[in-house]
């Protein structure tokens, strides 16, 4: 169970998945270490969003495997329980709950589903805020936070969970030029305690200082998948080179 | 601080003023009531009013005793409650059917409601009455109940489901995603963001609930509309017995409504 373990602790191989007759994942297989952080890019649609719901079971593939610490994502519902208590998520919309301040978002997890009481919980909660930096806002509702406080509390609500593995699709994407580099420092912090991390994002320059491997997907295949160094500098396939030079120019 | 500016005035017209409001009504009240007066003398009706109190209530001995309009009311009070409970958890079961994965569900959903719609309440009465009754042996006050939630809960369960479905995607896999049960997404997540949305309408399902009720008449259930005929058959006071009722059913269904507005009030007042 540490970065020596031979086994990845994410085992995706030869996954497909459709919506209806529309295959959005194609024989896709992926591994991640314990320990490694993960960019995947791609162009809008190419799947990249249903790869990693597939991790939680947000969506249901429908050939391969999908192994994650190793429990197999089957029909078994405890199996897919299990999962999902080890993986956390970060929406690009920070999905908090609105009727819940920011500390009974944090608090709700543990509570309901590792069984804490509610000081522990609360403590947790206040350690996991302070580490966001924004402990201050513990009794405030959601919608009087910024745009950049609240994906920072979704962070923290999931790390609540105390999750083996973290996921974030397109974190930054909703947010406001000003504020994303705070919801990324955050994401840094993370990254170098050694949290297994799949971002989508299209931050590259997060994803030079923070990824062991980079995930190039197009049209629900993975295409090329190498480290910072080499596919930023010598990319393989066209398509990435193409994706690379429009996203790059901006 | 900027000083404070008074809005501008704007007189109100004094065809708009709240005392011409006032006094149209009770023009169009009196007059209304002028006109059932003078329709009844010409009938050569005899009105009893005086009658009328012993129906409420009478002391005996010091003791007081409930009149037959009392015990009605308690009837269709009390079906009100049970009925509302049975409604409600009847609309919630056909909503989460409806958005359940199963077909099984999904059809028995379909079929019930499509049954009930498609029929007269009045009908339903009497099925539930001459057939199942017997048959499960239920006593008639609870098969008016049981016919009048099943008949407002198609409603109930459109309501519900609108509700659940306002809720955003995202919040149901924000607490999938931290591990919460489908059972305490609903709990937590879902029906706290959702039930504010359905009070108010849901006040009217109980409102009508209350209001149809009065069929279980019936079926000889002693409920207010039934106590009243009773009462009618006995004294012909046929205009004095029906405008007390129709005013008791008014009276019910208004202190439901301002109940429920204080609810909603305190519910949206939270947060
Ligand atoms: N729930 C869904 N039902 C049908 N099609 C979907 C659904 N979710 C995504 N898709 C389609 O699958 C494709 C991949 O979507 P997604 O994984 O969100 O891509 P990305 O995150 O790379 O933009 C898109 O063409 C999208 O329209
Ligand atoms: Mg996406």
């Amino acid at each position: 169970m540490n970065e020596n373990t031979p086994n990845p602790i994410i085992e995706m191989s030869g996954v497909s998945k459709w919506f209806d007759d529309f295959q959005v994942l194609k024989d896709v297989s992926l591994q991640v270490f314990s320990g490694e952080r993960v960019v995947v890019c791609g162009p809008s649609g190419s799947g990249k969003s249903t790869l990693i719901r597939c991790i939680n079971r947000l969506e249901e593939h429908q050939e391969g495997r999908i192994v994650v610490d190793g429990i197999e994502l089957d029909q078994d519902t405890q199996h897919i329980n299990k999962v999902r208590s080890e993986v956390g998520m970060v929406f690009q919309q920070f999905n908090l709950f609105p009727h819940l301040t920011v500390l009974e978002n944090c608090t709700l997890g543990p509570m309901k589903v590792r069984g804490l009481s509610r000081k522990d919980a609360e403590a947790l909660a206040m350690e996991y805020l302070q580490r966001v930096r924004i402990p201050e806002q513990a009794a405030k509702y959601p919608g009087s936070l910024s745009g950049g406080q609240q994906q920072r509390v979704a962070i923290a609500r999931s790390l609540c969970m105390q999750p083996r593995i973290m996921l974030f699709d397109e974190p930054t994407s909703a947010l406001d030029p000003e504020m994303i580099k705070e919801v990324l420092d955050v994401m840094i912090d993370l990254a170098e305690s050694g949290m297994t991390m799949i971002c989508v994002t299209h931050e590259m320059g997060f994803a030079r200082t923070v990824a062991h491997q980079m995930v190039f997907m197009d049209e629900g295949r993975i295409i090329e998948r190498s480290p910072p160094g080499k596919f930023f500098s010598e990319p393989e396939h066209e398509r990435t080179k193409l994706f690379l030079s429009q996203i790059l120019s901006h | 601080m900027s000083e404070l500016r008074k809005p501008p005035f704007r007189s109100v017209k004094w065809w708009n003023s709240r005392w011409f409001d006032i006094s149209q009504l009770v023009l169009f009240f009196g007059a209304l009531i002028w006109l059932t007066l003078n329709g009844a003398a010409q009938m050569g009706y005899n009105w009893q009013w005086y009658r009328l109190p012993k129906y409420f209530w009478k002391v005996i001995d010091g003791e007081l005793i409930w009149g037959p309009l009392m015990d009605g009311l308690f009837v269709t009070l009390e079906i009100g409650l049970y009925g509302i409970i049975i409604t409600l958890l009847i609309g919630l079961t056909t909503a989460m059917l409806r958005m359940s994965q199963s077909w099984i569900g999904n059809l028995v959903a379909q079929v019930y409601l499509e049954v009930i719609r498609n029929t007269p309440l009045l009908v339903q009465m009497y099925v539930f009455y001459f057939v199942f009754a017997p048959i499960l042996e239920i006593p008639r006050f609870w098969v008016g109940v049981l016919c009048i939630s099943f008949f407002e809960g198609t409603f109930a369960s459109e309501i519900i489901r609108a509700g659940i479905l306002s809720v955003h995607r995202g919040q149901w896999e924000a607490s999938t995603s931290i591990g919460l049960s489908r059972w305490n997404t609903y709990r937590y997540i879902v029906l706290p963001q959702a039930v504010p949305l359905m009070l108010p309408p849901l006040t009217g399902v109980l409102i009508n609930l209350i209001k149809h009720s009065a069929i279980v008449s019936v079926i000889a259930v002693f409920d207010l509309t039934t106590q009243g005929l009773d009462i009618i058959a006995d004294t012909f006071m046929s205009f004095e017995i029906w405008l007390t009722i129709a005013a008791m059913y008014l009276g019910i269904t208004i202190v439901l409504s301002l109940l429920v507005s204080v609810l909603e009030w305190r519910v949206r007042g939270r947060h």
